[in-house]
């Protein structure tokens, strides 16, 4: 850990062993309510990720916690600061990362870490060290002088993470920085996550991945503005309030069509040639419920209990509320 | 190891330097835009009106009646490109905008000549014009030549001494002026869309969201572009000196410093107007909305002496009107800043304010 990390560690001896701690957290934008009461409490130390769809109040809840947005009602502490009132003195203690690439597009990746470590101060040998051992850490030799707006979207988010990262944070906070990026190029990224957590940086990441989602210690589970699932993805799965069965079929229409008359049916997604139900835990011997009802319309298939995978959780945790699930 | 307040505001004055020096068209705009404009207003602007289209009718056409308009003719004020037959169809060619003035001169002008308490002829002038009139009225004062005959004037009872422009050259008084105006327009528009740009690129989110403070930010925007209004400072200067031979009769050290004022006080405002623009478009239009009452009120086109208090005050408001006068006592009238102080105050406190102004309303936050 860094100094800064350190000096912040003692700062928030009393707020436990949480890095972020929030309690009622609202924000309104006219008459609708973008982040409605949320709770939140990370651990230091872990990669918690915030998975939920576009406009679920992900990125507000995220700039509320550095002090970007005010919350209109609520409390907020990030490593032992009140939030938004000390947020000033938060800014050397966090590294954040925006959804879109926000260093300097005519500026070279070079240039861009330069003009980073100097807005952080950083003493020159240091700063030099610490570019060196970014340009080694991200593989950023083979683009370092080119302009940053020329890179593709994978060496775009190496150097973001570089750059945000450079005066060494103890927290990261990471806004869908991989929604712009190809397979191999997330899977580096999170490479670099998990180095970064194994040196002891607290990272918050948002994204609508289940891949990405599924690699967090810890996950809070966003739906319009509210955190409707929290715990660590295997948690998740493995306490899924809902039935999984999964239907191996032909004529996935037929069998769609068949099971339309459901009424524990709570979602039914397709995954080839696959169908995943999810139905009320109250529908005993499910299986059998669903066979009988594809044999009445004449639907070959195959039925049996799956475990839930973190997009059943997703889908489930995100069915309309007027359901009794809440 | 210098502070870190003044580490941060480096980095941000390093930093939009690289930026200009790679955006191509901003350079053009550096350089580009005052040769261009010293040139189209050097020539283009000039009060001494000369050759105005005119219509003449002689219904006397005796031999006074016709060397009285050759006379007017040779003054070259007006050229008598028409000939109407009567004051009906002059009339009508100067609503139709086929001539600008005419000169009548009435059937009975030979016995008029003779009587001192009439009239010989009368001129008549579109008055929708600027300057035409004037320059008419001045070929009317003109004494004609002491021909035989016609009524003699006296000379005139006071003697007026242009001095600093002894030729009454217009270009002596535009060309100075003009640096303020090339100023103003690159300069508010240039750190109006620095800003901006930034917010619409996301790189401002990044930016709140490190130590640099607001200060610092706007200070580190604003000096790599007080050496670019230096810059075209000396390119209008030297184009003066070089084609429109405008005499430097004060000191270069103090031009300078009352530039550097300007340019501050101008980017200033250019500042003001980005906290308030969300977009480059709105911070263009808004650039544009200061730049046209800067250009009618400051006294570069015409003194503001003449317009209502009101107008005087918002004159006041401008940098633009405390500039001019600066350049063209400097520059012209040989001034130094000790005698300048007023306009020079003015403008100090024009800097400090819009710099207040501009960093109490950047707040570093999204909403």
């Amino acid at each position: 850990m860094s100094a800064a990390a350190g000096a912040a560690a003692s700062a928030a001896s009393s707020a436990a062993d949480a890095a972020i701690e929030a309690h009622g957290l609202t924000r309104r934008f006219g008459d609708v309510v973008a982040v409605d009461h949320a709770e939140l409490s990370i651990p230091r130390g872990q990669i918690y990720g915030f998975l939920g769809p576009n406009g679920s109040g992900k990125s507000t809840t995220i700039r509320m916690l550095c002090g970007l947005i005010r919350p209109t009602s609520g409390t907020i502490r990030v490593l032992g600061l009140d939030i938004p009132r000390q947020s000033e003195s938060l800014r050397t203690l966090i590294g954040y990362m925006t959804q879109r690439f926000s260093l300097w597009e005519d500026l070279s990746a070079r240039e861009n870490l330069t003009f980073i470590a100097n807005i952080y101060t950083l003493e020159r040998h240091h700063a030099a060290r610490r570019i060196a051992a970014a340009i080694e850490e991200y593989r950023l030799a083979e683009f370092l002088d080119r302009p940053a707006g020329t890179l593709s979207g994978g060496q775009k988010q190496r150097l973001a993470l570089a750059a945000a990262t450079l005066h060494e944070p103890p927290l990261l906070m990471l806004d869908e920085p991989t929604s712009a990026v190809d397979p191999q190029s997330r899977r580096d990224f999170w490479e670099g996550l998990f180095a970064l957590a194994a040196r002891g940086t607290t990272i918050l990441v948002s994204t609508h991945y289940m891949d990405e989602a599924e690699r967090c210690h810890e996950l809070a589970i966003f739906d319009l503005g509210h955190i409707v699932a929290r715990g660590s993805p295997q948690q998740l799965m493995r306490e899924l309030p809902l039935q999984v069965i999964e239907i191996e079929t032909e004529d996935t229409t037929g069998a769609r069509a068949a099971l339309r008359g459901l009424a524990s049916l709570r979602s039914l997604a397709q995954l080839g040639l696959r169908l995943h139900a999810l139905l009320a835990p109250e529908e005993t011997d499910a299986v059998a419920r669903v066979e009988r009802l594809l044999a009445e319309h004449g639907v070959r298939a195959s039925v049996r209990h799956a475990a839930a995978s973190l997009e059943d959780v997703f889908v489930g945790a995100t069915l309309p509320r007027a359901g009794a699930s809440r | 190891m210098l502070p870190a307040a003044l580490r941060r505001t480096r980095a941000i004055a390093v930093k939009e330097l690289r930026q200009m020096s790679r955006d191509r068209l901003t350079l053009a705009m550096v350089v580009g835009i005052p040769l261009l404009q010293m040139m189209i207003f050097g020539y283009g602007i000039n009060y001494d009106v000369r050759h105005i289209r005119a219509g003449v009718v002689d219904l006397a056409n005796t031999q006074a009646s016709r060397s009285l308009v050759a006379d007017i003719g040779s003054s070259q004020v007006v050229d008598f490109v028409a000939h109407p037959a009567g004051a009906d169809e002059l009339r009508q060619m100067i609503i139709s905008g086929t001539v600008h003035a005419g000169l009548y001169i009435p059937p009975d002008f030979e016995r008029r000549r003779l009587d001192a308490s009439r009239p010989v002829a009368q001129v008549i002038v579109d008055g929708t014009r600027p300057g035409v009139d004037t320059a008419v009225r001045a070929i009317t004062d003109a004494p004609l030549p002491g021909r035989a005959g016609l009524v003699a004037r006296a000379t005139p009872a006071i003697e007026v001494l242009t001095e600093f422009n002894p030729e009454r050259r217009t270009a002596v008084q535009v060309v100075p002026a003009l640096i303020g105006v090339i100023l103003s327009m690159t300069m508010v528009i240039f750190t109006a869309i620095a800003l901006v740009r930034e917010r619409e690129r996301g790189n401002l989110e990044l930016l709140i969201t490190t130590p640099v403070r607001s200060l610092e930010l706007m200070v580190g925007k604003i000096l790599p572009y007080i050496g670019v209004g230096l810059v075209q400072t000396t390119l209008v200067l030297l184009v003066g000196v070089l084609l429109f031979n405008v005499p430097i009769n004060g000191s270069l050290f103090d031009l300078y410093v009352g530039a550097a004022l300007f340019i501050a006080a101008t980017l200033g405002l250019g500042l003001v107007i980005s906290t308030a623009a969300t977009t480059q478009f709105q911070a263009m239009q808004l650039g544009f909305f200061t730049l046209l009452p800067s250009i009618l009120l400051s006294g570069f086109a015409f003194p503001f002496e003449g317009s209502p208090v009101v107008v005087q005050y918002i004159a006041q408001a401008l940098p633009l009107t405390h500039f001019v006068e600066i350049l063209r006592g400097v520059i012209l009238r040989g001034a130094s800043l000790s005698d300048l102080w007023w306009p020079v105050t003015k403008l100090a406190i024009f800097v400090v304010l819009a710099m207040a102004v501009a960093v109490a309303r950047f707040r570093k936050r999204l909403d």
